[in-house]
């Protein structure tokens, strides 16, 4: 096909290859000997829409499945809210108009085909598996179709994707929080399916997460010793951001501006109090955001302690005590980014993240030439913290020994 | 310096490109209004194929003089190839990226001899 530029100028591709395109990164993964460490990438997605056919089947409530279904037939595909968005921009990143030229093998799915492409390229050993277009589902404005959704997407997902690459993705599953009791039924449900670390909040959405009805899904997670995961969003719709008039706009401000809504809310609450056993990450945020957060919160705490009363030391303690994916991870600042790291206590708190194939993408290069970081600090960040907290064991005896030499080894 | 030969002129169309290697360097040879111009085909972010991607023309928002805009438009004379992994844009004529014109893709010189095009590395 032909990617179509300005001026006449015409790329030619015949098909997507992401092995092709990722060349240069395995590349990179073969120079700095990636295969003696365990990477594990916290953060990266599929897209579940071009499994409808397969997914939808699997909700329960007979009406709404015909629904949509009944709707996908007939070429009506908003299931799922839907967004104005240019993560593509113009065509300029071409995995995404080229997408649906890519061959897979018949009798694998494509998903995981595509997912071990891009994993074996970069030197991932584990990929923690998100939807794309399902992290909106927080907008819809049906919480009983928020809940099918949810219950159809993790019963493909546990039952039909992660069966079949042989361990290397897990995930968290999402939540259809609006529904307290249908949440926690999902936990319950899925909890103990193997490659299901924890469960995640699509956090497009303004729901008060410290609310009291969902105290129970929290102590099921924790109970569970699974993790609880916000994964963030851009959405051009949400009022505040109606006066920006460009996506570059939207997408900075917004993946930040969720999770800063909704890590206020949980700090603030004395969530970490409450859940103190529960690993809570933040995902896809960047780690801009962190020290701002912190020092916003600390600066109001002292002087208003008596609005957060359940708390026993300063927010931006609380804040510590929580993991962050590193992407897209904000590298134009050297030294902006070495006062975040050691203000998130990253040795211990932060995960690698890819992202991929979502069009900012971050390699594991982007943590390994860091020139701040000790050897123990990129071992942790790349895969050491993540197989501790999802218990993940190693690919081979180098990994297994690094594991151990910086105490990361759980699963043995 | 090794010379590597890219292709023949009377192949090589205006608008076109090859990608060649030279020992372990990766090289994008683009034709562009007659001239040869290349470029290490490693971009300068994270090291993706910087030479791969689309060709497409600077955009430029237009001002009035009273500094309202007046939208976006394609350059009439400015035109960029982009990395295909994260969107980074080089200025075809300098190499140079267009959100920080410090950064510069290594260029490499392309000699010609009778019909036969080469680059240098």
């Amino acid at each position: 096909m032909d990617l179509i530029a300005d001026r006449g100028r015409r790329v030619t591709v015949e098909e997507l290859n992401t092995s092709k395109l990722l060349a240069h990164a395995a590349e990179q993964a073969r120079e700095r000997k990636y295969e003696d460490m365990l990477i594990v990438d916290c953060d990266a997605h599929h897209y579940e829409n071009e499994n409808f056919g397969e997914i939808l089947p699997y909700m329960e409530n007979d009406v709404l499945r015909q629904l949509t279904m009944s709707g996908r037939a007939k070429g009506r595909h908003s299931i799922v809210p839907g967004q104005v968005g240019y993560q593509d921009m113009g065509g300029r990143v071409t995995r995404y108009p080229l997408r649906m030229t890519e061959k897979t093998e018949p009798g694998k799915l494509r998903d995981v085909q595509l997912g071990e492409r891009w994993m074996d390229a970069m030197g991932v050993d584990y990929s923690c598996l998100f939807p794309t277009g399902m992290l909106n589902v927080g907008l819809h404005p049906q919480k009983e179709m928020e809940v099918e959704l949810c219950w159809a997407y993790n019963r493909w997902l546990t039952e039909r994707v992660l069966p079949e690459n042989h361990g290397r993705f897990y995930t968290q599953l999402a939540l259809p929080l609006s529904d307290p009791d249908a949440s926690l039924r999902q936990v319950e449900t899925f909890g103990g399916c193997k490659g299901v670390t924890g469960f995640m909040v699509t956090t497009v959405r303004t729901l008060p997460v410290h609310d009291n009805a969902l105290m129970k899904v929290y102590r099921a997670i924790e109970e569970r010793g699974l993790s609880l995961a916000f994964h963030s969003g851009p959405n051009w719709g949400e009022p505040v951001f109606r006066g920006c008039n460009r996506f570059i706009s939207v997408h900075a401000l917004g993946f930040s501006f969720y999770n800063i809504l909704h890590c206020t809310n949980w700090v603030i609450n004395g969530m970490g109090e409450r859940f103190p056993k529960l690993p809570v990450i933040w995902i896809e945020s960047g780690l801009a955001w962190v020290p701002f957060l912190m020092q916003r919160l600390d600066h109001e705490y002292m002087m208003r302690p008596s609005e957060a009363p359940l708390l026993k030391k300063k927010p931006s303690d609380y804040m510590r005590d929580m993991f962050y994916s590193t992407q897209p991870m904000e590298i134009q600042d050297m030294e902006a980014l070495e006062c975040t790291f050691r203000m998130i206590n990253a040795e211990t708190q932060l995960m690698y993240a890819s992202d991929y194939p979502h069009w900012d993408f971050d390699l594991p290069s982007t943590i390994y030439d860091l020139p701040f970081l000790s050897e123990k600090a990129k071992h942790n960040i790349l895969g050491g913290t993540a197989a501790r907290i999802f218990k993940l064991p190693p690919r081979n005896e180098k990994q297994k020994a690094n594991l151990i030499k910086y105490g990361n080894y759980t699963a043995g | 310096m090794a010379e590597q030969f890219v292709g023949r002129l009377s192949e090589f169309v205006d608008g076109s490109r090859q990608i060649v290697k030279v020992g372990k360097a990766e090289i994008g040879v683009f034709r562009h209004e007659g001239e040869f111009f290349a470029y290490s085909n490693y971009c300068l972010h994270q090291g993706g194929p910087a030479c791969e991607g689309l060709i497409i023309a600077k955009v430029e928002e237009h001002l009035r003089e009273d500094k309202t805009s007046m939208g976006l438009y394609f350059s009439e004379k400015d035109l960029n190839f982009v990395c295909p992994w994260h969107g980074y844009e080089y200025d075809m004529k300098t190499g140079e990226c267009i959100s920080d014109r410090k950064l510069k893709l290594k260029r490499y010189e392309v000699v010609q001899k009778g019909d036969d095009i080469y680059v240098v590395a």
